[in-house]
């Protein structure tokens, strides 16, 4: 059973990948497919997992970012987010996770509280990122952003890291966190 | 028209249902428009089909024209029927022929009829390079049965043959036959087998042997076919009250809680095949939902055992 380390491979040359964890296969296929749309200088890679643990069995590079999807409409996806987040090394918590949220548009809909998973967000020290992913324009906007995120957390933009990223978007978005 | 040519034109066009009459005869196109008009379509079927036969005999319908018609009622109810498939491969060292359909229709014919004297053969052209064949088998001394054919559906551009049941299985190695001088190599063309390949080798899927799981133990519940339109399934549950806490207000009641739960949707069926596959629920789903087709019902009572 292997855990996800964040720094436990060499990087690839100029490569960037992603891990998309989610119970809702169609909306990470669709979200995979507009982040390859998107402009990038770096090369590519997206990984798509219902869950973690991820089956020992795939050779894989190393993950520099990974987004746990959440769907406010299913009860089934928060949780299999929570008991994926124990697979997890603490060490990825330094910036390369994220989660995102979406359904919140449909507010009938939803069985789960927006606060539910800002506290989760919380309890993480990881942003947390709303985006109905099932409109286009919503979604392709959202990817240019993860692919953005997912740039610096590789390294690949210089003089921002991971944790330079984490403590910014902590201050700027998420200001009444402390009175939850 | 002799009588057993009547009798089969009436007995196939009495099989179409009466919501799929007006579409089959004008695919067939062997009526015209006119004649059809003088057709009374609100009488008792029986009586619609009597004119219908009666206009195939003013127009010397032969039994060609029959065959066609079964061809098309088959095509349309293909479902009904159990296909096997043969794959044709290429003994090494041939060369690559051209493929040509006419020629491949008459020669097909002759290799039948040269080997059995009494056989009904007919084609129809149909989508993507393909053709139907009937072929209504007799003896050496018996006509042709044209109430039992077998139907031959061969895709040209592949090494693909589709057949349906076929009583007299002793006709198999014949059609073999019939095809061996007719195979073709060219690679298939994935739009013809419905290939959904993610063909972006960015997209890495962790879970494939999980993905395929479910999609397997799907196809195993529910089947290839679309399923029997339902609108709406409801449980009615008698049973006490079960929780994981320990303790409660209702842990304690002996009564059985009554409680009704309604499932609706536009098409209900399809929407719990489509529920595993889209990580909604974990697969194999609930027996109570999947047995609905099995048996028959949609309104159920849940008691305790």
């Amino acid at each position: 059973m292997s855990a996800l380390r964040p720094l436990d491979k060499l990087p690839g040359l100029n490569t960037a990948t992603i891990l998309l964890v989610g119970t809702e296969d169609a909306l990470l296929q669709q979200l995979a497919d507009s982040m390859l749309k998107a402009d990038c200088t770096s090369e590519l890679k997206v990984h798509l997992a219902r869950s973690l643990p991820l089956p020992c069995s795939v050779n894989r590079p190393r993950i520099d970012l990974i987004v746990f999807v959440v769907n406010l409409h299913s009860k089934l996806s928060l949780q299999s987010v929570e008991e994926s987040l124990c697979h997890l090394d603490a060490a990825f918590f330094l910036g390369k996770v994220a989660f995102l949220a979406t359904g919140a548009g449909r507010d009938s809909h939803c069985s789960i509280h927006r606060n539910t998973v800002v506290k989760l967000a919380h309890t993480y020290r990881s942003p947390l990122l709303f985006c109905d992913l099932e409109i286009e324009d919503f979604r392709a906007a959202m990817a240019q952003r993860l692919v953005r995120l997912l740039q610096i957390c590789a390294g690949h933009v210089p003089g921002v890291s991971a944790l330079n990223l984490l403590s910014l978007m902590r201050g700027s978005e998420n200001p009444s966190l402390e009175d939850l | 028209m002799d009588e057993t040519l009547a009798e089969f034109f009436r007995r196939t066009i009495l099989k179409i249902p009466m919501t799929e009459m007006m579409t089959i005869l004008k695919t067939w196109n062997f009526l015209s428009e006119n004649q059809l008009q003088t057709v009374n379509f609100r009488q008792r079927k029986e009586s619609i089909v009597q004119d219908l036969v009666l206009l195939c005999e003013e127009n010397r319908a032969s039994l060609n024209d029959a065959a066609h018609l079964d061809i098309i009622y088959t095509q349309f109810h293909r479902h009904q029927k159990i296909w096997d498939v043969f794959q044709m491969s290429k003994a090494p060292g041939d060369d690559i022929d051209l493929f040509d359909m006419e020629q491949f229709k008459s020669s097909f014919k002759k290799i039948l009829q040269r080997a059995l004297k009494n056989v009904t053969v007919s084609f129809r052209d149909a989508e993507e390079n393909s053709v139907w064949i009937r072929i209504a088998w007799g003896t050496q001394y018996k006509k042709p049965n044209q109430y039992k054919p077998a139907y031959v559906v061969y895709y040209s551009q592949t090494p693909y043959a589709f057949t349906s049941s076929s009583r007299l299985k002793s006709n198999l190695p014949l059609l073999g036959q019939s095809f061996e001088t007719h195979n073709c190599t060219t690679s298939l063309q994935e739009g013809s087998l419905g290939l959904n390949i993610n063909m972006d080798s960015r997209i890495i899927h962790e879970n494939k042997v999980e993905k395929e799981r479910v999609q397997r133990v799907t196809q195993e519940i529910f089947g290839d076919y679309p399923q029997p339109r339902l609108e709406f399934a409801q449980y009615k549950l008698e049973t006490k009250f079960k929780s994981d806490l320990n303790g409660g207000i209702l842990a304690e009641r002996e009564e059985p809680l009554r409680c009704l739960v309604k499932f609706s949707s536009p098409h209900l069926l399809e929407a719990l095949k489509s529920l595993a596959p889209a990580g909604i629920a974990d697969a194999p789903l609930s027996p109570l939902l999947t047995c609905i087709p099995n048996k028959g019902k949609n309104y159920f009572k849940i008691r305790d055992k």
